[in-house]
């Protein structure tokens, strides 16, 4: 699972937008041989800032393919934001940022 | 790409593998709040009782139009103090909960998502401080619905 990060601060308010990389599936959608592709959506993504959880986020199907999110917090440049993520298959993914 | 039997097959046991790998153990997605189909339902195992008010103080950003269901974009912000979470319900849709989001200390009500939509129906926005409910809702017109296939 791939997550794309930016985090941008500006007056002492930082806006942290993700992308990340998920086909988001419904468990509606039939394959080319029409079967059900089977349901796999995200369920959880975390931001934190020093052990203190900024957004946790929980994730229906209901959530657009790739999802974007964006948020905001007071911060500052050079806050080291770490985001996971995991999926209702218990795949996860990972990433650090640093704002600039 | 060949698409025989034997490949067919092979798909389906990497499916089976799959499946059979366990959560990931900080899951705490509220199983019972995503998989209700009707919306007061979906609230009430989300939030148990807590008494909902309409507020001004909420302001759902959503299209009036949206001509593909598929995304739908969808920003919530409030002007309340010590928001706690923010979520988002389509009434109409399979399953009304879209997304829940919990804030931590130091962060502002101010979130976007994008979500998938159905077909026309009203997007409710809770947003949840001190204890209560502040609701504000949208109808948002679908022309292609973006759930099935």
């Amino acid at each position: 699972m791939k997550i794309k990060v930016k985090a941008k601060e500006k007056d002492g308010i930082v806006k942290v937008k993700m992308l990340v990389k998920h086909p988001m599936e419904t468990g509606r959608r039939k394959d080319a041989q029409g079967v059900l592709i089977k349901v796999n959506h995200l369920t959880e993504v975390k931001v934190e800032h020093q052990g203190n959880v900024l957004f946790h986020g929980e994730f229906g199907m209901a959530v657009s393919k790739n999802p974007f999110m964006a948020f905001a917090y007071k911060g500052a440049k050079g806050d080291k934001l770490s985001i996971s993520s995991v999926d209702n298959l218990g795949l996860t993914g990972q990433a650090d940022v640093t704002v600039k | 790409m060949k698409n025989t039997r034997r490949e067919f097959l092979k798909k389906l046991s990497y499916l089976a593998i799959l499946a059979a790998i366990p959560r990931a153990a900080w899951a705490s997605w509220n199983h019972k709040a995503f998989a209700a189909d009707e919306l007061q339902t979906a609230i009430k195992e989300k939030f148990g009782d807590l008494p909902v008010v309409d507020s001004d103080a909420v302001t759902l950003k959503a299209p009036n139009i949206a001509e593909n269901g598929k995304v739908v974009p969808i920003s919530v912000k409030s002007s309340l103090e010590n928001v706690s979470s923010i979520t988002v319900f389509v009434a109409k849709n399979p399953y009304p909960l879209a997304t829940s989001i919990k804030l931590g200390k130091g962060t502002i009500a101010d979130i976007s998502v994008r979500i998938r939509m159905a077909q026309t129906s009203t997007v409710v926005a809770l947003v949840e401080a001190e204890g209560k409910l502040y609701r504000t809702s949208q109808q948002v017109k679908v022309t292609i619905g973006g759930c099935g296939g």
